[in-house]
Parts: structure tokens; sequence; C-alpha cells
């Protein structure tokens, strides 16, 4: 990515900033180059390249991001079924969610539900808004490149899945 | 006397704008602002806790080089400084309160665990959380 040494206007950045507090705040709906332009009042041509430049990450991507951090928080601390927590964070389907779940964090929802609520609290003393914040998932790459690699490296039966 | 904390300083894009927003939208009062040519030290106090002062300055001369200050606004702006949080008795009522004076508010008030949270942010994009504690 090429980054402007003079670096971005702060007054764009605060706009873009907003975007992200929208995204933030609503995960689960359905997000737009064109509805987080008009947040951001840019044009949609220039919206994702500032945005990943502000933030380092493309604006879906960062939105992925969001609904496994919330999706993650809701297994753990919920006991509500995975199907109804798929939906609830803006998955159309739960074999979508459970695949992206899984290429993203490494396990399934179902396994990372048994594992976070076997490990105790450690967390108790800050604001829970902000907890939730240190479980996002850092997502480097694309999905699909992640997915890729992972067929790579383990170097079996599951190449079907690679090419979609 | 009292040992601790005095003061604690944010970066914000303007100084009037600020003082607009701490004091007339979230109730604070000025403590100090003197200005020294094209320097301004400004800080604001909660009503209800005389012993802490929130300054509130602007990046650049004489403190910054203009990248240096550049950086700053910009994280700033990127809303990327750290989270700060407000304690409140009520926070639906300060949400309702808040938002009817324009306030930008980045999360209605949520509970969780007994607790009533949300979330703001100034016109710089320092990010606030809003806290109502179980008593």
């Amino acid at each position: 990515m090429k980054v402007d040494p003079a670096g971005q206007d702060p007054e764009l950045l605060r706009r873009l900033l907003r975007a992200k507090d929208r995204m933030d705040a609503a995960s689960h709906e359905d997000w737009s180059i064109r509805r987080l332009a008009r947040v951001s009042h840019v044009s949609e041509a220039h919206f994702a390249r500032s945005f990943r430049q502000a933030f380092g990450v493309p604006p879906h991507r960062y939105l992925l991001t969001r609904r496994i951090e919330r999706a993650t928080a809701l297994l753990r601390d919920s006991d509500r079924p995975i199907t109804e927590i798929a939906f609830d964070t803006g998955w159309q389907s739960l074999g979508t969610f459970g695949r992206t779940f899984r290429d993203v964090t490494g396990e399934s929802p179902s396994a990372l539900r048994a594992r976070a609520q076997a490990a105790t609290n450690e967390l108790g003393r800050v604001p829970a808004c902000i907890v939730s914040a240190a479980h996002r998932p850092d997502l480097t790459i694309a999905v699909s490149e992640k997915r890729r690699r992972g067929a790579d490296g383990k170097n079996k039966a599951s190449t079907q899945e690679v090419r979609r | 006397m009292i040992q601790g904390i005095q003061q604690v300083g944010l970066y914000v894009r303007d100084q009037d704008e600020a003082l607009v927003f701490y004091v007339d939208k979230l109730g604070f009062r000025v403590h100090t602002d003197v200005r020294n040519g094209d320097y301004r030290w400004l800080t604001v106090q909660h009503p209800d806790q005389p012993s802490f002062q929130l300054g509130l300055f602007t990046p650049g001369p004489p403190v910054h080089d203009e990248a240096t200050a550049q950086t700053l606004r910009a994280v700033v702006a990127k809303g990327a400084m750290p989270p700060l949080v407000l304690d409140v008795a009520d926070c639906r009522a300060a949400y309702e309160r808040m938002r009817t004076l324009g306030v930008e508010f980045t999360q209605e008030p949520v509970s969780r665990y007994g607790n009533v949270d949300a979330g703001f942010r100034d016109p710089s994009g320092n990010g606030w959380k809003m806290i109502e504690s179980r008593r």
C-alpha cells in the first residue's frame, strides 16, 4: 500500500472515523461502500482507498473483524443457539458463518464456545465494552488468502474449497 | 494534602471548539485558561472532582515540530488515542441530555452485567465511554 508521506488530512480522517464508528455500532447491518462513503462525505471512488490508508485494513475486512468479535463475545457470554448468533451478527447463512469463523479464528464457533466458557474470566475488572475489543481478530490478510494458505499448509483433500 | 494524579491532557484539534464541548455539553468547568502568544494552556474540571484537571491542548509549536504535530492530529482524528471513561449516576438520562445538545454518540446506552454504558466522541475524535456502575 502506498502511503503519502505528508499523511492524510485530519479533517478527512475524522470523517472516515465516523464511518468506522457506524460499523462498530451496527456491524450486523449491510454496509455498502455507497452507504459508508455517504457517512464520511467522501466519493465512493475514494472511500475504500482512504479508509484503508487510514486504518490499515479495507472497510469490509474491518466489518468482518467486528462481526467475528461480536459473535465471539456472544458465544462466550451467552447460551444462545449458534444459528441465532450467526443471523444476529450479520450473516445470511449458518454455513458461511461457520466457515468464515473457522478461517479467521482457527476454530469452529462451537469449539470456541466450549473453550471460552471453560476459561476463567481474568478480565472482569476491565470495562466490558473495552474487553470486547481485546478479542477482536487481527485480520491482516484477506479471508480468501488465509483460506488458501491454510489449505496449502495442511496438504489435505480440502482443495475443492479453495477455488471458489 | 492528598497525593495523586493532578492532571491528564488530551490533544484536541481546536481549543475553542473543545472548550465549548467540554463546558457547554459535558458540564465541565474551566480551571485554567492562560495564553502566551500562540500557546494556550487550557484545563477543565468535572464539577464533582476539584482535585483533577483535564488538559485540552493542541499539537504544534513551540512544543512540537510541524511533522510531529501533523502525526498527533492524525492519531486523534483516527480515534486512536486510548479510551477515556466518565462515571455518571444515570447513563440513560445523561445520554438523552447530551444527545439533545448534539454530542456525537458512537454507542447508545447498553446494560451489561448490571452496569449501563454508552460511547461518544469529542469533536476532535477522542473516544469516551460513559458508565453508570452498579451501586
